[in-house]
């Protein structure tokens, strides 16, 4: 106990610490006591005594996308708990059943219909909904011998005819404005996140975490064998089905707020494992906690160590490779 | 009451395993299911389990109709040892075992402290209490055997089905599991296992089932059932066996193969 309770005060201290940096530090940087001061003014404290443009990169800019980072961090990382604990496989992310695939197909063609920016987000989290079902549908009805290795599979297939399917998009897009927008959306990026985003995507994102936290005793009986679980009176079937409902819905919620993000819903979730134990009741909240503060962190960096931003999903990549072999060799080379 | 199966045909819609077979297991007895590899030994058990959907015949839990027990239930009357198995998932025996309790509580439920107090119960019938806190990788695979036990014991079920619980364990933990099985029946519980090994039927058994290729090749008390000439039916070669008694009076027996003749 004394030792997941530090975990968790320091994850919470490195996420605090993180959105602290990341308020302060940008093209126009912020003293520390003066985010503090302007959070507090914004949250009913009274005159911060700030220039009116300092308050307004604060709580105006830097909020949004901020707020935009720690909430795609955590889902992801909370998916891919979620769904790791449901492939028994540590090495599986929340994309595993086709979200991002259908996601940046629905994204891609709103790009290319020129439909503005509330339907690209609409159209991309009914891509990603339409393929896990299009996916959940082909595994069901293909058999229920192996339901695991069918749901695999047939999110490979899936995930690959929605793969041509962005192709064909970007193929057929106009070069010069499209095409590069369709390119853009598919790297990720929190700078276009609005309140009005947030405002959709965190409820939506709410209401499929609320209910895995509720099942976070059950889904620990998705990481052993079926048969054993279903021996101890879990109805398995239904129980899956609960999980990827709700993972898909925030994986889908996170990628229509910031696109294409991979790394976090998978490396992740394989850290909090290794500093708690594999009981989801800790792993979920930790991995809620470090995405946050891992994504956060990533973005913060895209944003201030080069002239031009770099887009997270590139920087995930490049830190989640080193940090995902370093864990691979943790838990597997003892 | 009994777990009892009757004219049960058993297998897969597309694969029928064993067919025609009746077989009792009552509370507060211990019987052994032997047979060679591939006689569906695992697929009756999972069967008797209400895992797998019987083909024909019927499995009646308790008298009532295996089938018609709603899973929470039937968790809490039968419960299933499997064989310890590798896994990247590295929870606690006392998380595995508090997994036991699982039929006991709401959907969304929380471990209580009744079933934190129960699953260390379990754990300390089976001496190993103090390993509650270790990791499944920490620990022996008997000891993970007897955590899997443990799990069993947990949902409080009055039959226990066992598939191999002594494969994959060296003799000293072989010995020490078969010890703690032989134990659950002086609390009235019914334990099934199978086993490679006739030798575990003679230690603890008060039954034994043969079962060749799908049927049962005989059923009966243990001693009067394994003879040389069951045995090397059942395996295919000769069987003998030597009775061993000991300094203290016990005897015990054990099966040598012959050379074929």
């Amino acid at each position: 106990m004394g030792r997941a309770a530090f975990v968790f005060a320091s994850a919470a201290a490195a996420l605090a610490a993180a959105v602290l940096w990341s308020f302060s530090v940008g093209r126009f940087p912020v003293a520390a006591a003066d985010v503090v001061r302007a959070l507090w003014s914004a949250l009913g404290g009274g005159d911060s005594g700030l220039a009116p443009n300092v308050e307004a990169l604060v709580l105006q800019v830097r909020t949004p996308r901020i707020l935009a980072a720690i909430a795609v961090g955590a889902a992801l990382a909370a998916a891919g708990a979620a769904y790791q604990n449901l492939f028994k496989n540590p090495l599986v992310s929340p994309d595993i059943l086709g979200v991002s695939a259908g996601s940046a197909l629905g994204a891609g063609l709103a790009l290319l219909l020129a439909l503005p920016v509330i339907a690209v987000q609409g159209f991309a989290f009914a891509g990603g909904l339409g393929a896990v079902a299009l996916v959940v549908a082909v595994g069901t009805w293909v058999g229920r011998r192996d339901p695991i290795l069918t749901l695999i599979l047939a999110g490979v297939v899936v995930g690959s005819l929605f793969g041509a399917g962005i192709a064909l998009v970007k193929y057929v897009a106009d070069p010069y404005n499209q095409l590069p927008a369709i390119t853009f959306w598919l790297l990720g990026s929190f700078g276009g996140a609005t309140p009005d985003d947030l405002l959709v995507a965190l409820p939506l994102m709410a209401i499929g975490l609320v209910p895995l936290a509720l099942l976070r005793w059950r889904v620990d009986l998705l990481a052993i064998s079926e048969d054993e679980a279903r021996s101890l009176g879990l109805d398995v079937s239904k129980l899956r089905l609960a999980v990827i409902a709700c993972a898909t819905l925030v994986t889908a919620a996170a990628v229509a707020l910031a696109g294409v993000i991979g790394w976090v819903g998978l490396v992740i979730p394989h850290a909090a494992r290794l500093l708690v134990g594999a009981s989801f009741a800790r792993v979920m909240p930790l991995s809620l906690v470090l995405g946050a503060a891992f994504m956060l962190a990533v973005d913060t960096l895209c944003r201030t160590v080069a002239a031009t931003e770099i887009p997270p999903g590139v920087a995930t990549a490049f830190v989640g490779t080193p940090v995902f072999i370093a864990l691979l060799a943790a838990t597997f080379r003892r | 009451m009994t777990l009892a199966a009757r004219a049960l045909d058993f297998g897969f819609r597309d694969h029928v395993v064993g067919r025609a077979l009746d077989c009792a297991l009552e509370s507060g007895e211990v019987v052994c299911l032997l047979g060679p590899n591939g006689s569906g030994k695992s697929t009756l058990m999972r069967t008797l389990l209400g895992l797998l959907p019987r083909l024909a015949g019927e499995v009646t839990l308790d008298g009532r109709d295996l089938a018609s027990w709603d899973a929470p239930a039937r968790a809490r009357r039968l419960a299933y040892v499997p064989q310890a198995a590798d896994s990247y998932f590295d929870f606690s025996l006392r998380e595995m075992v508090e997994m036991g309790r699982t039929a006991h509580r709401g959907v969304f439920a929380s471990p209580g402290a009744g079933d934190r107090e129960i699953a260390l119960a379990a754990l300390d019938r089976l001496g190993i209490a103090g390993l509650a806190d270790r990791p499944v990788h920490a620990v022996s695979g008997g000891e993970r055997q007897l955590a899997l036990i443990a799990r069993a014991l947990a949902t409080q079920a009055a039959y226990l089905v066992m598939d191999e619980p002594t494969a994959n364990l060296d003799y000293g933990n072989q010995a020490r599991v078969l010890e703690e099985v032989a134990r659950l029946k002086e609390a009235g519980i019914g334990v099934l296992f199978s086993t490679h090994h006739p030798e575990h039927a003679f230690r603890i058994a008060d039954r034994v089932l043969l079962l060749a290729a799908g049927r049962l090749a005989a059923q009966g008390p243990t001693l009067a059932t394994l003879t040389p000439a069951a045995l090397s039916s059942l395996y295919g070669r000769p069987i003998e066996v030597a009775t061993i008694t000991l300094a203290d009076g016990t005897s015990h027996r054990a099966c040598v193969p012959a050379s074929p003749p």
